[in-house]
């Protein structure tokens, strides 16, 4: 069964921005999906949508079958949504937040508890049940929205940037978390900045651009396009000159600091070799850009999919 | 079967429990916030309706005299009493819901399948509640000043929560439009404090000349301000069927206008 299904999906602002340009995009059940884009592609845009926070300009949008326009309550009971930004009320106690968030999806009070007691506790929150909102550190809001989107069991939780801003800790222990929700049963949609965190996560992944679908294929599939990435070394002593390099596309930013593009195929053992023929010590590597920035980069130079080669 | 499918079998009620939780859910958070805000939301008005029964009925009120065959203190009471009703109900949802709004928490209604006109009613109630409220308080306030007749129980309390109700969805109608703190305060003093001031709260239209007289029966406030007084004291300055008519009119009519403003996403959607 199709967890989410979208159909000429578009949205033109008041402002003549048209965010989405007529999208087509089916979620199954029991994926971990990944939607990913540039800032300003179309992402928030359309979680959106499909959560009822915007409205849309043409097409349809259902989930698990139910039409957002013809069964509006049957398929927003499906739907759980951890927004970018936070948007609890900052004067309540977390306690109070999860448990009427049960409520608004007709979970009577008793049981609202229970919820709530149980996804705080799972998301390390329940020392902090009696605390105000606005006291809590900027990880804890992230997982204090977490639990409220799952208070009422949705069959579909979308996620939007939801370790923006959160350490490196945090962020793994919230992957676990999402990996153990979706290993339960629930659909999970995710967009985020970190390639990185897709790609440990997300099976299928969509890559949304100036509003339209660009990519939509196996996580793996995608990776393997993106067969060319510009890496910067560091070396122990000063260079003069740049080393002989066949094969690879590189320059001297400073004379410790090497930029080179690598290509899949070519692979990094001969540019090691280079460098050690030449006597140069590496101390450091690292990728110039998040690859995700690299992934996009590449499809808006070569207008589609990623190409590779050296440049 | 596994444990997250059995527990959505178990919330899977029907749409109407649904609704009855979610409604009760809204009322029970305002009504938190009301008390939760004391300071803001109770004792202010208590501390200005006492100041008016000092000034306007104890000091001014014994050289007036009488109005309409009572005390001056007696005609203005149930007068006060539902101006503070009027302000507090408006001032209860304007507030809330902008607050909401400015703060994003408005979106955790939005994304529930909780019904426009049901988030619109979890509103109103709460704005009821506090105008309730503040109006028994102000009643209590006023006793302390004034023996207060209770002439026609039923037409008190229904003109006070048709009233209530009337100006709850005023002030969500202020809310939805609202972009800053200070266009909530526009229409309470641009529109509500002179139809307040100017519909029969200190005197009789009866008093005016008569191109003033004939006006004030185009402001509803006077027709709620006097069915109420009615109530009381078993004195109006408009027919009180009439008084229900326009009352339950506005009602009707500003209910419809809210839910559609929230339908068509007004200020609230992009």
């Amino acid at each position: 069964m199709k967890a989410l299904s979208i159909q000429g999906l578009a949205k033109t602002y008041r402002n003549g921005v048209q965010a989405l340009r007529g999208i087509d995009l089916d979620v199954e059940e029991g994926e971990f999906f990944a939607l990913l884009g540039p800032n300003g592609a179309g992402k928030t845009t359309a979680i959106g949508i499909i959560s009822s926070l915007v409205t849309k300009s043409a097409g349809t949008v259902s989930v698990f079958g139910h039409d957002l326009d013809r069964e509006p309550e049957q398929a927003k009971s499906c739907l759980g949504l951890v927004p970018q930004e936070i948007n609890f009320n900052m004067f309540e106690k977390v306690f109070t937040i999860v448990v009427n968030q049960a409520g608004f999806y007709g979970i009577p009070r008793r049981q609202a508890r229970e919820q709530a007691e149980r996804y705080l506790r799972q998301l390390q929150l329940w020392d902090k049940r009696d605390s105000i909102a606005r006291s809590l550190s900027g990880g804890m809001k992230r997982r204090l929205m977490i639990a409220r989107a799952l208070v009422h069991e949705p069959r579909l939780l979308i996620l939007d940037e939801p370790t923006a801003g959160v350490d490196i800790e945090i962020r793994r222990s919230m992957w676990e978390f999402l990996r153990g929700i979706n290993h339960r049963g629930t659909t999970i949609i995710l967009t985020t900045h970190y390639l990185e965190e897709a790609e440990n996560l997300c099976r299928q992944v969509a890559i949304i651009d100036k509003g339209r679908i660009t990519e939509n294929d196996r996580m793996g599939n995608v990776i393997r396009k993106l067969n060319q990435e510009t890496f910067v070394l560091n070396f122990r002593d000063p260079l003069t000159a740049l080393p002989p390099l066949p094969g690879y596309d590189a320059r001297l930013v400073d004379d410790h600091t090497l930029e080179v593009e690598v290509s899949k195929e070519r692979g990094l053992n001969d540019l090691f070799a280079s460098l050690s023929a030449a006597g140069v010590v590496v101390v450091s590597m690292r990728n110039k850009v998040n690859r995700l920035e690299e992934l996009f980069m590449r499809l808006v130079e070569s207008g589609g999919a990623p190409q590779g080669g050296a440049r | 079967m596994n444990a997250l499918t059995a527990t959505r079998q178990v919330f899977g009620g029907s749409g109407a429990r649904v609704r009855w939780v979610g409604f009760q859910t809204i009322v029970l958070r305002e009504f938190s916030r009301i008390i939760r805000i004391w300071g803001q939301t109770i004792v202010p008005p208590a501390i200005t309706a006492t100041l008016y029964f000092v000034i306007f009925g104890s000091l001014i009120g014994r050289r007036i005299g009488q109005m309409d065959g009572f005390d001056y203190m007696q005609y203005i009471a149930p007068g006060l009493i539902m101006m503070s009703v009027i302000t507090n109900s408006f001032g209860n949802v304007v507030s809330s819901f902008f607050g909401a709004k400015f703060g994003k928490h408005v979106e955790e209604l939005l994304v529930s399948p909780l019904p426009n006109w049901l988030i619109v009613l979890g509103y109103v109630a709460g704005g009821v509640l506090r105008g309730l409220l503040v109006g028994a308080l102000v009643t209590a306030v006023a006793l302390l000043f004034t023996h207060l007749p209770v002439q026609h129980p039923f037409l008190i309390i229904t003109s006070v929560i048709l009233t209530s109700v009337v100006f709850s969805l005023g002030g969500f109608f202020n809310a939805i439009f609202a972009k800053n703190f200070e266009q909530i305060s526009w229409f309470p003093t641009f529109v509500l404090t002179p139809l307040t001031y100017l519909g029969g709260v200190f005197y009789s239209v009866s008093l005016l000349p008569g191109w003033a007289e004939r006006l004030s029966y185009a402001n509803p406030i006077l027709y709620m301000v006097n069915a109420f007084r009615y109530g009381f004291l078993g004195a109006s300055d408009v027919d009180i069927v009439k008084a229900f008519v326009v009352t339950v009119g506005a009602a009707i009519v500003m209910f419809a206008i809210v839910v559609s403003l929230m339908n068509r996403g007004t200020g609230i959607r992009d």
